[in-house]
Protein backbone atom coordinates (compact mmCIF):
# COMPACT_ATOMS: atom_id res chain seq x y z
CA UNK A 1 0.00 0.00 0.00
CA UNK A 2 2.94 2.33 0.63
CA UNK A 3 4.13 1.49 -2.44
CA UNK A 4 1.18 2.50 -4.13
CA UNK A 5 1.10 5.71 -2.01
CA UNK A 6 4.25 6.91 -3.37
CA UNK A 7 3.90 5.84 -7.08
CA UNK A 8 0.46 7.98 -7.37
CA UNK A 9 2.08 11.12 -5.47
CA UNK A 10 5.35 10.80 -8.24
CA UNK A 11 2.68 10.41 -10.56
CA UNK A 12 -0.07 12.86 -9.55
CA UNK A 13 3.35 15.37 -8.78
CA UNK A 14 4.73 14.88 -12.82
CA UNK A 15 0.96 16.19 -13.90
CA UNK A 16 2.15 19.62 -12.11
CA UNK A 17 5.63 19.29 -13.37
CA UNK A 18 4.94 19.67 -16.76
CA UNK A 19 2.80 21.75 -18.53
CA UNK A 20 0.05 19.07 -19.05
CA UNK A 21 -1.81 19.54 -15.65
CA UNK A 22 -2.59 23.29 -16.53
CA UNK A 23 -3.32 23.14 -19.92
CA UNK A 24 -5.84 20.50 -19.23
CA UNK A 25 -7.29 22.23 -16.18
CA UNK A 26 -7.33 25.40 -17.80
CA UNK A 27 -9.27 24.30 -21.11
CA UNK A 28 -11.53 22.44 -18.97
CA UNK A 29 -12.46 25.05 -16.60
CA UNK A 30 -12.86 27.45 -19.72
CA UNK A 31 -15.25 24.78 -21.46
CA UNK A 32 -17.12 24.43 -19.15
CA UNK A 33 -18.13 27.77 -18.42
CA UNK A 34 -18.75 28.58 -21.65
CA UNK A 35 -21.06 25.47 -22.21
CA UNK A 36 -22.63 26.32 -19.01
CA UNK A 37 -23.12 29.68 -19.92
CA UNK A 38 -24.39 28.27 -23.50
CA UNK A 39 -27.14 25.79 -22.38
CA UNK A 40 -28.36 28.39 -19.27
CA UNK A 41 -29.45 30.55 -22.25
CA UNK A 42 -30.51 28.05 -24.30
CA UNK A 43 -33.15 26.80 -21.48
CA UNK A 44 -33.90 30.03 -20.61
CA UNK A 45 -35.29 31.13 -23.98
CA UNK A 46 -37.31 27.28 -24.05
CA UNK A 47 -38.61 28.32 -20.78
CA UNK A 48 -39.34 31.94 -22.18
CA UNK A 49 -41.15 30.49 -24.90
CA UNK A 50 -43.37 27.68 -22.84
CA UNK A 51 -44.80 30.73 -20.60
CA UNK A 52 -45.15 32.96 -23.28
CA UNK A 53 -47.19 30.19 -25.02
CA UNK A 54 -49.64 28.22 -22.92
CA UNK A 55 -48.60 28.68 -19.07
CA UNK A 56 -48.64 25.23 -17.98
CA UNK A 57 -46.92 23.58 -15.77
CA UNK A 58 -43.85 25.16 -14.40
CA UNK A 59 -40.64 23.69 -15.75
CA UNK A 60 -37.78 22.49 -14.13
CA UNK A 61 -35.19 24.91 -15.01
CA UNK A 62 -32.18 23.95 -12.71
CA UNK A 63 -32.82 20.39 -13.54
CA UNK A 64 -32.50 20.70 -16.70
CA UNK A 65 -29.59 23.16 -16.90
CA UNK A 66 -27.40 20.70 -14.80
CA UNK A 67 -28.64 17.61 -17.01
CA UNK A 68 -27.30 19.35 -20.20
CA UNK A 69 -24.48 20.94 -18.63
CA UNK A 70 -23.01 17.19 -17.58
CA UNK A 71 -24.22 15.75 -20.71
CA UNK A 72 -22.05 18.37 -22.52
CA UNK A 73 -19.00 17.39 -19.89
CA UNK A 74 -18.94 13.95 -20.84
CA UNK A 75 -18.65 14.64 -24.36
CA UNK A 76 -15.39 17.13 -23.28
CA UNK A 77 -14.04 14.42 -21.11
CA UNK A 78 -13.95 12.64 -23.84
CA UNK A 79 -11.06 14.68 -25.73
CA UNK A 80 -9.41 15.42 -22.44
CA UNK A 81 -9.22 11.89 -21.03
CA UNK A 82 -6.45 10.68 -23.40
CA UNK A 83 -4.06 13.70 -22.24
CA UNK A 84 -4.08 12.50 -18.77
CA UNK A 85 -3.91 9.38 -19.60
CA UNK A 86 -1.18 9.26 -22.66
CA UNK A 87 1.96 9.54 -20.51
CA UNK A 88 1.40 7.09 -18.46
CA UNK A 89 3.61 4.61 -19.30
CA UNK A 90 5.03 5.74 -22.35
CA UNK A 91 6.86 8.38 -21.33
CA UNK A 92 8.29 5.65 -18.65
CA UNK A 93 8.87 3.40 -21.63
CA UNK A 94 10.88 6.07 -23.74
CA UNK A 95 12.82 7.26 -20.45
CA UNK A 96 14.06 3.60 -19.15
CA UNK A 97 12.56 4.47 -15.99
CA UNK A 98 9.72 1.82 -16.71
CA UNK A 99 12.91 -0.68 -15.41
CA UNK A 100 13.40 1.43 -12.02
CA UNK A 101 9.80 0.20 -11.58
CA UNK A 102 9.88 -3.51 -12.74
CA UNK A 103 12.77 -4.28 -10.63
CA UNK A 104 11.92 -2.33 -7.53
CA UNK A 105 10.84 -4.47 -4.84
CA UNK A 106 6.82 -3.78 -5.69
CA UNK A 107 4.42 -5.89 -8.05
CA UNK A 108 3.14 -5.04 -11.65
CA UNK A 109 -0.30 -4.67 -10.06
CA UNK A 110 0.84 -1.95 -7.72
CA UNK A 111 2.26 -0.53 -10.74
CA UNK A 112 -0.42 -0.28 -12.88
CA UNK A 113 -2.86 0.51 -9.45
CA UNK A 114 -0.68 3.70 -8.88
CA UNK A 115 -0.68 5.05 -12.59
CA UNK A 116 -4.17 4.41 -12.34
CA UNK A 117 -5.00 5.74 -9.57
CA UNK A 118 -3.02 8.79 -9.54
CA UNK A 119 -5.22 9.59 -13.18
CA UNK A 120 -8.23 9.14 -11.76
CA UNK A 121 -7.21 11.27 -8.90
CA UNK A 122 -6.26 14.16 -11.47
CA UNK A 123 -9.46 13.40 -13.21
CA UNK A 124 -11.69 13.53 -10.12
CA UNK A 125 -10.03 17.59 -9.51
CA UNK A 126 -11.30 18.13 -12.98
CA UNK A 127 -14.98 16.65 -12.60
CA UNK A 128 -14.90 18.60 -8.87
CA UNK A 129 -13.70 22.08 -11.30
CA UNK A 130 -17.10 21.73 -13.04
CA UNK A 131 -18.98 22.96 -9.57
CA UNK A 132 -17.29 26.45 -10.05
CA UNK A 133 -20.57 26.83 -12.48
CA UNK A 134 -22.98 24.43 -10.98
CA UNK A 135 -22.56 26.32 -7.62
CA UNK A 136 -24.44 29.63 -9.86
CA UNK A 137 -27.38 26.75 -9.41
CA UNK A 138 -27.49 26.63 -5.69
CA UNK A 139 -27.31 30.36 -5.11
CA UNK A 140 -29.59 31.17 -7.81
CA UNK A 141 -31.92 28.56 -7.60
CA UNK A 142 -33.11 25.23 -5.46
CA UNK A 143 -31.90 22.16 -8.02
CA UNK A 144 -33.09 19.02 -6.80
CA UNK A 145 -30.00 16.91 -5.80
CA UNK A 146 -30.63 13.39 -6.28
CA UNK A 147 -30.12 13.83 -10.20
CA UNK A 148 -27.30 15.91 -9.73
CA UNK A 149 -25.15 12.96 -7.25
CA UNK A 150 -26.38 10.28 -9.84
CA UNK A 151 -24.77 12.05 -12.49
CA UNK A 152 -21.70 12.88 -11.23
CA UNK A 153 -21.61 9.26 -10.09
CA UNK A 154 -22.27 8.68 -13.64
CA UNK A 155 -19.06 10.64 -14.87
CA UNK A 156 -17.11 9.45 -12.34
CA UNK A 157 -17.55 5.46 -13.41
CA UNK A 158 -17.61 6.69 -16.99
CA UNK A 159 -14.28 8.43 -16.32
CA UNK A 160 -12.42 5.92 -14.45
CA UNK A 161 -13.35 3.16 -17.39
CA UNK A 162 -11.72 5.58 -19.70
CA UNK A 163 -8.56 6.07 -17.70
CA UNK A 164 -8.38 2.42 -17.65
CA UNK A 165 -8.70 2.18 -21.28
CA UNK A 166 -6.45 4.96 -21.94
CA UNK A 167 -3.41 3.47 -19.43
CA UNK A 168 -3.83 0.60 -21.20
CA UNK A 169 -3.22 2.12 -24.57
CA UNK A 170 -0.34 4.17 -23.12
CA UNK A 171 1.35 0.51 -21.89
CA UNK A 172 1.36 0.09 -25.65
CA UNK A 173 3.83 3.01 -27.11
CA UNK A 174 6.81 4.66 -26.27
CA UNK A 175 5.43 7.87 -28.02
CA UNK A 176 2.93 10.00 -25.91
CA UNK A 177 1.08 11.67 -29.03
CA UNK A 178 0.35 8.43 -30.33
CA UNK A 179 -0.77 7.02 -26.92
CA UNK A 180 -3.32 10.16 -26.85
CA UNK A 181 -4.49 10.31 -30.58
CA UNK A 182 -4.77 5.99 -29.92
CA UNK A 183 -6.97 6.34 -27.03
CA UNK A 184 -8.56 9.01 -28.49
CA UNK A 185 -9.64 6.88 -31.51
CA UNK A 186 -10.51 3.92 -29.32
CA UNK A 187 -12.80 6.02 -27.18
CA UNK A 188 -14.53 8.05 -30.22
CA UNK A 189 -15.17 4.48 -31.28
CA UNK A 190 -17.06 3.28 -28.55
CA UNK A 191 -19.07 6.17 -28.56
CA UNK A 192 -20.39 6.35 -32.30
CA UNK A 193 -20.56 3.07 -32.16
CA UNK A 194 -24.34 3.55 -31.42
CA UNK A 195 -24.75 5.37 -34.56
CA UNK A 196 -23.74 2.00 -36.62
CA UNK A 197 -26.57 0.54 -34.34
CA UNK A 198 -29.20 1.53 -35.58
CA UNK A 199 -28.68 0.14 -38.94
CA UNK A 200 -27.62 -2.87 -37.83
CA UNK A 201 -29.95 -6.68 -37.22
CA UNK A 202 -31.48 -7.08 -34.02
CA UNK A 203 -29.00 -9.76 -32.35
CA UNK A 204 -25.74 -7.19 -33.27
CA UNK A 205 -27.91 -4.23 -32.68
CA UNK A 206 -28.25 -5.08 -28.92
CA UNK A 207 -24.37 -5.78 -28.92
CA UNK A 208 -23.47 -2.68 -30.17
CA UNK A 209 -25.69 -0.27 -28.32
CA UNK A 210 -24.91 -2.07 -24.98
CA UNK A 211 -20.70 -0.92 -26.30
CA UNK A 212 -22.18 2.27 -26.34
CA UNK A 213 -19.91 4.33 -23.65
CA UNK A 214 -22.41 7.38 -23.78
CA UNK A 215 -25.82 5.63 -24.07
CA UNK A 216 -24.76 4.48 -20.73
CA UNK A 217 -24.86 8.21 -19.23
CA UNK A 218 -28.61 8.58 -19.85
CA UNK A 219 -30.21 6.84 -17.14
CA UNK A 220 -27.69 8.72 -14.39
CA UNK A 221 -28.27 11.92 -16.13
CA UNK A 222 -32.07 11.45 -15.54
CA UNK A 223 -31.19 10.77 -12.11
CA UNK A 224 -32.02 6.98 -12.80
CA UNK A 225 -29.49 4.18 -10.78
CA UNK A 226 -29.63 1.31 -12.82
CA UNK A 227 -27.04 -1.42 -11.63
CA UNK A 228 -26.91 -2.43 -15.32
CA UNK A 229 -24.60 0.83 -16.18
CA UNK A 230 -23.01 0.54 -13.18
CA UNK A 231 -21.58 -3.23 -13.80
CA UNK A 232 -20.90 -1.77 -17.35
CA UNK A 233 -18.36 0.87 -16.46
CA UNK A 234 -16.76 -1.33 -13.66
CA UNK A 235 -16.42 -3.75 -16.29
CA UNK A 236 -14.90 -1.75 -19.02
CA UNK A 237 -12.46 -0.37 -16.28
CA UNK A 238 -11.37 -4.08 -15.00
CA UNK A 239 -10.66 -5.03 -18.39
CA UNK A 240 -8.75 -1.70 -19.00
CA UNK A 241 -7.11 -2.70 -16.05
CA UNK A 242 -6.44 -6.19 -16.67
CA UNK A 243 -5.41 -5.85 -20.13
CA UNK A 244 -2.51 -3.21 -19.05
CA UNK A 245 -1.43 -5.59 -16.03
CA UNK A 246 -1.07 -8.50 -19.20
CA UNK A 247 0.44 -5.87 -21.71
CA UNK A 248 3.00 -4.78 -18.48
CA UNK A 249 3.92 -8.58 -18.36
CA UNK A 250 4.29 -9.24 -22.63
CA UNK A 251 6.73 -6.29 -22.26
CA UNK A 252 9.18 -7.93 -19.46
CA UNK A 253 9.20 -10.54 -21.95
CA UNK A 254 10.24 -8.55 -25.33
CA UNK A 255 12.16 -6.47 -22.91
CA UNK B 1 25.48 -15.22 -3.45
CA UNK B 2 24.03 -15.28 -7.14
CA UNK B 3 23.90 -18.50 -9.29
CA UNK B 4 23.38 -18.69 -12.49
CA UNK B 5 22.63 -21.92 -14.28
CA UNK B 6 22.43 -22.61 -17.80
CA UNK B 7 20.83 -19.37 -18.49
CA UNK B 8 19.02 -19.00 -22.06
CA UNK B 9 17.31 -15.77 -23.56
CA UNK B 10 15.81 -16.13 -27.14
CA UNK B 11 14.11 -13.09 -28.59
CA UNK B 12 11.71 -14.16 -32.12
CA UNK B 13 14.74 -13.33 -34.24
CA UNK B 14 17.89 -13.78 -32.19
CA UNK B 15 19.27 -15.70 -29.13
CA UNK B 16 20.60 -13.48 -26.87
CA UNK B 17 22.16 -14.99 -24.38
CA UNK B 18 22.95 -19.44 -24.93
CA UNK B 19 23.12 -21.38 -21.83
CA UNK B 20 25.13 -19.46 -19.44
CA UNK B 21 26.33 -20.69 -16.09
CA UNK B 22 28.12 -18.99 -13.56
CA UNK B 23 28.53 -18.57 -9.55
CA UNK B 24 29.50 -15.01 -7.71
CA UNK B 25 30.33 -15.64 -4.46
CA UNK B 26 29.12 -13.10 -1.17
CA UNK B 27 31.62 -10.39 -1.16
CA UNK B 28 33.26 -10.52 -4.59
CA UNK B 29 33.00 -8.17 -7.35
CA UNK B 30 32.72 -9.44 -10.57
CA UNK B 31 33.49 -8.19 -13.87
CA UNK B 32 31.76 -9.11 -17.27
CA UNK B 33 33.37 -7.99 -20.36
CA UNK B 34 31.87 -7.91 -23.53
CA UNK B 35 31.64 -6.26 -26.80
CA UNK B 36 28.47 -4.42 -27.63
CA UNK B 37 25.05 -6.62 -27.70
CA UNK B 38 27.23 -9.36 -26.48
CA UNK B 39 24.53 -10.32 -23.66
CA UNK B 40 25.82 -8.31 -20.78
CA UNK B 41 22.53 -6.68 -20.26
CA UNK B 42 20.02 -9.22 -20.79
CA UNK B 43 21.90 -11.16 -18.16
CA UNK B 44 22.02 -8.33 -15.91
CA UNK B 45 18.12 -7.94 -16.67
CA UNK B 46 16.99 -11.65 -15.88
CA UNK B 47 19.06 -11.33 -12.37
CA UNK B 48 17.26 -8.19 -11.28
CA UNK B 49 13.93 -10.03 -12.29
CA UNK B 50 13.56 -7.39 -15.04
CA UNK B 51 12.62 -9.98 -17.86
CA UNK B 52 11.74 -14.08 -17.68
CA UNK B 53 14.75 -16.19 -19.18
CA UNK B 54 13.74 -18.22 -21.68
CA UNK B 55 15.24 -20.92 -19.98
CA UNK B 56 17.30 -21.98 -17.07
CA UNK B 57 17.50 -20.40 -13.37
CA UNK B 58 18.73 -17.75 -11.43
CA UNK B 59 19.26 -17.70 -7.87
CA UNK B 60 20.37 -14.74 -5.22
CA UNK B 61 20.39 -15.58 -1.59
CA UNK B 62 18.86 -18.85 -2.17
CA UNK B 63 15.98 -17.33 -3.47
CA UNK B 64 14.79 -18.23 -7.06
CA UNK B 65 13.85 -15.11 -9.49
CA UNK B 66 11.29 -16.53 -10.98
CA UNK B 67 9.69 -18.02 -8.03
CA UNK B 68 10.45 -15.29 -5.45
CA UNK B 69 10.41 -11.92 -7.66
CA UNK B 70 9.88 -9.63 -4.72
CA UNK B 71 12.31 -10.96 -2.28
CA UNK B 72 14.84 -10.99 -4.89
CA UNK B 73 14.11 -7.43 -5.79
CA UNK B 74 14.54 -6.49 -2.41
CA UNK B 75 18.43 -7.51 -2.25
CA UNK B 76 19.40 -5.99 -5.20
CA UNK B 77 20.48 -2.86 -6.28
CA UNK B 78 20.59 -1.92 -10.16
CA UNK B 79 21.94 0.53 -11.89
CA UNK B 80 20.36 -0.18 -15.92
CA UNK B 81 22.48 0.74 -18.97
CA UNK B 82 20.39 3.68 -18.93
CA UNK B 83 20.28 5.19 -15.98
CA UNK B 84 16.62 5.20 -14.56
CA UNK B 85 15.98 8.97 -13.72
CA UNK B 86 12.60 11.10 -14.17
CA UNK B 87 14.66 13.95 -15.63
CA UNK B 88 11.83 16.51 -14.25
CA UNK B 89 12.17 15.86 -10.65
CA UNK B 90 15.01 17.36 -8.12
CA UNK B 91 17.87 14.82 -6.99
CA UNK B 92 16.71 14.85 -3.61
CA UNK B 93 12.83 14.32 -4.41
CA UNK B 94 13.92 11.40 -6.99
CA UNK B 95 16.09 9.63 -4.29
CA UNK B 96 13.33 10.07 -1.85
CA UNK B 97 10.95 8.51 -4.23
CA UNK B 98 13.01 5.65 -4.83
CA UNK B 99 13.69 5.15 -0.90
CA UNK B 100 9.91 5.22 -0.95
CA UNK B 101 9.28 2.00 -2.97
CA UNK B 102 12.20 0.26 -1.87
CA UNK B 103 10.06 0.09 0.92
CA UNK B 104 12.73 2.73 3.29
CA UNK B 105 10.25 3.64 6.56
CA UNK B 106 9.08 7.19 6.47
CA UNK B 107 11.84 8.12 9.44
CA UNK B 108 14.52 6.50 8.03
CA UNK B 109 14.16 8.15 4.75
CA UNK B 110 15.82 11.78 4.81
CA UNK B 111 18.90 9.71 6.52
CA UNK B 112 19.25 7.28 3.81
CA UNK B 113 18.84 9.77 1.41
CA UNK B 114 21.37 11.61 2.81
CA UNK B 115 23.65 8.29 2.55
CA UNK B 116 23.88 8.02 -0.60
CA UNK B 117 24.04 11.44 -1.86
CA UNK B 118 27.24 11.79 0.09
CA UNK B 119 28.63 8.60 -1.13
CA UNK B 120 28.52 9.42 -4.89
CA UNK B 121 29.66 12.76 -3.95
CA UNK B 122 26.16 14.51 -5.31
CA UNK B 123 25.17 16.58 -1.90
CA UNK B 124 25.71 19.83 -3.35
CA UNK B 125 23.29 19.11 -6.76
CA UNK B 126 20.74 17.96 -4.44
CA UNK B 127 18.12 20.19 -4.76
CA UNK B 128 19.01 20.74 -9.07
CA UNK B 129 16.73 19.17 -11.21
CA UNK B 130 18.16 16.24 -13.00
CA UNK B 131 18.09 17.13 -16.64
CA UNK B 132 19.76 20.40 -15.55
CA UNK B 133 23.02 17.91 -14.14
CA UNK B 134 25.73 16.53 -16.80
CA UNK B 135 26.22 13.67 -17.66
CA UNK B 136 28.62 12.68 -15.15
CA UNK B 137 26.35 13.52 -12.30
CA UNK B 138 23.20 11.93 -13.68
CA UNK B 139 25.31 8.59 -14.02
CA UNK B 140 26.20 9.27 -10.54
CA UNK B 141 22.17 9.96 -9.43
CA UNK B 142 21.93 6.88 -10.93
CA UNK B 143 24.46 4.41 -9.05
CA UNK B 144 22.95 6.60 -5.57
CA UNK B 145 19.71 5.02 -6.74
CA UNK B 146 21.05 1.28 -6.94
CA UNK B 147 22.65 1.79 -3.31
CA UNK B 148 19.44 3.23 -1.19
CA UNK B 149 18.59 0.57 0.95
CA UNK B 150 22.23 -0.74 1.25
CA UNK B 151 20.66 -4.08 -1.01
CA UNK B 152 23.56 -6.79 -0.25
CA UNK B 153 23.82 -7.18 -4.27
CA UNK B 154 24.95 -4.78 -6.93
CA UNK B 155 24.23 -4.93 -10.56
CA UNK B 156 25.66 -2.14 -12.25
CA UNK B 157 25.91 -2.46 -16.30
CA UNK B 158 28.29 0.22 -17.06
CA UNK B 159 29.11 2.12 -14.24
CA UNK B 160 31.79 4.21 -15.17
CA UNK B 161 30.40 5.28 -18.99
CA UNK B 162 30.09 9.04 -19.41
CA UNK B 163 31.85 10.09 -16.55
CA UNK B 164 35.49 12.17 -16.66
CA UNK B 165 38.55 10.29 -15.94
CA UNK B 166 38.72 11.63 -12.16
CA UNK B 167 35.11 10.61 -11.44
CA UNK B 168 35.81 7.00 -13.02
CA UNK B 169 38.57 6.73 -10.11
CA UNK B 170 35.82 7.81 -7.24
CA UNK B 171 33.56 5.42 -8.44
CA UNK B 172 36.12 2.82 -8.88
CA UNK B 173 37.26 3.29 -5.57
CA UNK B 174 33.60 3.47 -4.51
CA UNK B 175 32.74 -0.51 -5.82
CA UNK B 176 36.30 -1.39 -3.88
CA UNK B 177 34.84 -0.13 -1.21
CA UNK B 178 31.63 -2.21 -1.02
CA UNK B 179 33.10 -5.30 -2.15
CA UNK B 180 33.27 -7.60 1.28
CA UNK B 181 30.15 -6.76 2.45
CA UNK B 182 28.24 -6.46 -0.80
CA UNK B 183 28.23 -8.89 -4.13
CA UNK B 184 28.82 -6.59 -6.83
CA UNK B 185 28.83 -7.30 -10.82
CA UNK B 186 29.33 -4.80 -13.24
CA UNK B 187 29.75 -4.57 -17.08
CA UNK B 188 31.86 -2.63 -19.30
CA UNK B 189 33.94 -2.95 -22.31
CA UNK B 190 36.81 -1.51 -21.26
CA UNK B 191 39.80 -3.82 -19.70
CA UNK B 192 41.75 -1.71 -17.67
CA UNK B 193 38.55 -1.07 -15.57
CA UNK B 194 38.10 -5.12 -15.05
CA UNK B 195 41.78 -5.00 -14.12
CA UNK B 196 41.65 -2.61 -11.48
CA UNK B 197 38.22 -2.95 -9.70
CA UNK B 198 37.27 -7.08 -10.52
CA UNK B 199 38.18 -10.15 -8.41
CA UNK B 200 37.03 -12.19 -11.32
CA UNK B 201 36.11 -11.34 -14.76
CA UNK B 202 33.53 -13.09 -17.09
CA UNK B 203 34.05 -13.04 -20.72
CA UNK B 204 30.83 -12.99 -22.75
CA UNK B 205 30.65 -12.86 -26.52
CA UNK B 206 27.69 -13.35 -28.72
CA UNK B 207 25.46 -14.86 -25.59
CA UNK B 208 28.11 -17.62 -24.41
CA UNK B 209 30.62 -17.40 -21.72
CA UNK B 210 34.37 -18.02 -23.52
CA UNK B 211 36.08 -17.52 -20.56
CA UNK B 212 36.47 -16.81 -16.53
CA UNK B 213 39.61 -16.25 -14.72
CA UNK B 214 41.44 -13.70 -12.85
CA UNK B 215 42.33 -9.82 -14.31
CA UNK B 216 45.89 -11.10 -13.89
CA UNK B 217 45.51 -14.48 -15.86
CA UNK B 218 44.02 -12.98 -18.22
CA UNK B 219 46.14 -9.95 -18.96
CA UNK B 220 49.19 -12.54 -19.15
CA UNK B 221 47.44 -14.56 -21.83
CA UNK B 222 46.68 -11.69 -23.36
CA UNK B 223 49.95 -9.74 -23.22
CA UNK B 224 52.34 -12.44 -23.33
CA UNK B 225 53.44 -13.52 -26.49
CA UNK B 226 51.18 -15.76 -29.11
CA UNK B 227 52.83 -18.80 -28.90
CA UNK B 228 52.62 -21.62 -31.97
CA UNK B 229 54.03 -24.96 -31.94
CA UNK B 230 55.33 -26.31 -34.58
CA UNK B 231 56.84 -30.39 -35.82
CA UNK B 232 59.69 -29.80 -38.24
CA UNK B 233 61.43 -33.23 -39.79
CA UNK B 234 65.22 -31.39 -40.23
CA UNK B 235 67.95 -30.34 -37.90
CA UNK B 236 67.37 -28.39 -35.26
CA UNK B 237 70.92 -26.62 -35.22
CA UNK B 238 69.79 -24.68 -38.45
CA UNK B 239 66.04 -24.62 -37.84
CA UNK B 240 66.37 -22.12 -34.52
CA UNK B 241 68.50 -19.21 -36.21
CA UNK B 242 66.26 -19.45 -39.11
CA UNK B 243 63.06 -19.46 -37.61
CA UNK B 244 64.55 -16.48 -35.00
CA UNK B 245 65.50 -13.97 -37.86
CA UNK B 246 61.54 -13.82 -39.27
CA UNK B 247 60.20 -10.31 -38.62
CA UNK B 248 57.60 -10.76 -35.26
CA UNK B 249 59.10 -13.72 -33.98
CA UNK B 250 60.92 -13.10 -30.54
CA UNK B 251 61.88 -16.25 -29.43
CA UNK B 252 62.35 -19.84 -30.57
CA UNK B 253 63.24 -22.97 -28.45
CA UNK B 254 63.08 -26.31 -28.97
CA UNK B 255 60.64 -28.66 -26.66
CA UNK B 256 61.34 -31.80 -28.01
CA UNK B 257 63.77 -33.99 -30.80
CA UNK B 258 63.26 -37.15 -31.62
CA UNK B 259 65.46 -38.85 -34.77
CA UNK B 260 65.93 -36.06 -36.68
CA UNK B 261 62.13 -34.44 -35.95
CA UNK B 262 61.69 -31.38 -33.74
CA UNK B 263 58.95 -29.91 -31.46
CA UNK B 264 59.58 -26.06 -31.66
CA UNK B 265 57.69 -23.36 -29.70
CA UNK B 266 58.02 -19.97 -31.32
CA UNK B 267 56.77 -17.01 -29.56
CA UNK B 268 55.81 -13.77 -31.21
CA UNK B 269 54.86 -10.44 -30.96
CA UNK B 270 51.06 -10.27 -30.83
CA UNK B 271 50.33 -7.60 -33.53
CA UNK B 272 51.64 -10.05 -35.82
CA UNK B 273 50.60 -13.76 -37.45
CA UNK B 274 53.58 -15.66 -38.22
CA UNK B 275 52.29 -18.76 -39.22
CA UNK B 276 52.42 -18.01 -42.74
CA UNK B 277 56.01 -16.77 -42.99
CA UNK B 278 57.22 -19.91 -40.42
CA UNK B 279 55.46 -21.67 -43.47
CA UNK B 280 56.92 -20.77 -46.40
CA UNK B 281 60.34 -20.63 -44.83
CA UNK B 282 60.46 -23.96 -43.57
CA UNK B 283 59.31 -25.42 -46.82
CA UNK B 284 61.61 -23.68 -48.55
CA UNK B 285 64.60 -24.80 -46.78
CA UNK B 286 63.32 -28.29 -47.72
CA UNK B 287 62.78 -29.41 -44.49
CA UNK B 288 59.39 -31.43 -43.56
CA UNK B 289 56.27 -29.32 -42.02
CA UNK B 290 54.35 -32.09 -39.73
CA UNK B 291 52.80 -30.02 -37.54
CA UNK B 292 51.43 -25.89 -37.11
CA UNK B 293 49.57 -25.10 -33.98
CA UNK B 294 49.04 -22.20 -32.62
CA UNK B 295 48.52 -21.96 -28.89
CA UNK B 296 46.16 -19.89 -27.28
CA UNK B 297 45.29 -18.23 -30.21
CA UNK B 298 41.35 -18.31 -29.57
CA UNK B 299 41.50 -15.88 -26.51
CA UNK B 300 43.78 -13.21 -28.33
CA UNK B 301 41.21 -13.14 -30.45
CA UNK B 302 38.50 -12.70 -28.01
CA UNK B 303 40.53 -10.07 -26.83
CA UNK B 304 40.98 -8.35 -29.62
CA UNK B 305 37.45 -8.66 -30.34
CA UNK B 306 36.93 -6.56 -27.42
CA UNK B 307 39.33 -4.16 -27.25
CA UNK B 308 39.05 -2.76 -30.26
CA UNK B 309 35.73 -1.19 -29.97
CA UNK B 310 35.23 0.16 -33.43
CA UNK B 311 35.53 -3.93 -34.82
CA UNK B 312 33.35 -5.18 -32.80
CA UNK B 313 30.57 -2.08 -33.08
CA UNK B 314 30.78 -2.91 -36.78
CA UNK B 315 30.85 -6.30 -36.52
CA UNK B 316 27.59 -5.94 -34.46
CA UNK B 317 26.48 -4.26 -36.64
CA UNK B 318 26.76 -5.78 -39.36
CA UNK B 319 24.73 -8.88 -37.99
CA UNK B 320 21.94 -7.07 -36.80
CA UNK B 321 21.55 -5.47 -40.20
CA UNK B 322 21.73 -9.13 -41.52
CA UNK B 323 18.71 -9.92 -38.96
CA UNK B 324 16.59 -7.77 -39.96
Amino acid sequence: MKNIRAIIEREFRAYFISPIAYVVLTIFVFLSGFFFQAILGQVLEFGLRRQLGQGGQPLDMPGMISQGFLSTTSVVLLFLIPMITMALFSEEKKRGTIELLLTAPVTDLQVVLGKFLAAALFFILLLASTWIPMAALYVYGDPASGPILTAYLGLLLYGLALIAIGTFISSLTENQIIAAVLSFGTILVLWLIDSTAQRAEAGMKAVLTYLSILSHLDDFMRGVLNTTHVIFYLSLMLVGLFLTYRSIDSLRWRG
Amino acid sequence: MISVENLTKRYATKTAIDGVSFQVEKGEILGFLGPNGAGKTTTMRIITGYMPATDGAVRVDGFDVADQPLEVRRRIGYLPENPPLYTEMTVVGYLRFVAKIKGVSRTALNDEVARVMSKVNISDVKDRIISKLSKGYKQRVGLAQALINDPPVLILDEPTIGLDPKQIHEVRELIKELAGSHTVVLSTHILPEVEQTCGRVIIIDRGKIIAVDTPHNLRYQVQGAARVFVEIDGPPAEIVPALKTLPGVVDVRVTAQNDGRCRVQVDSDTKQDVRRDLARTIVNKGWGLLELQSAAMSLEDVFIKLTTAEETAASAAAAGASQS
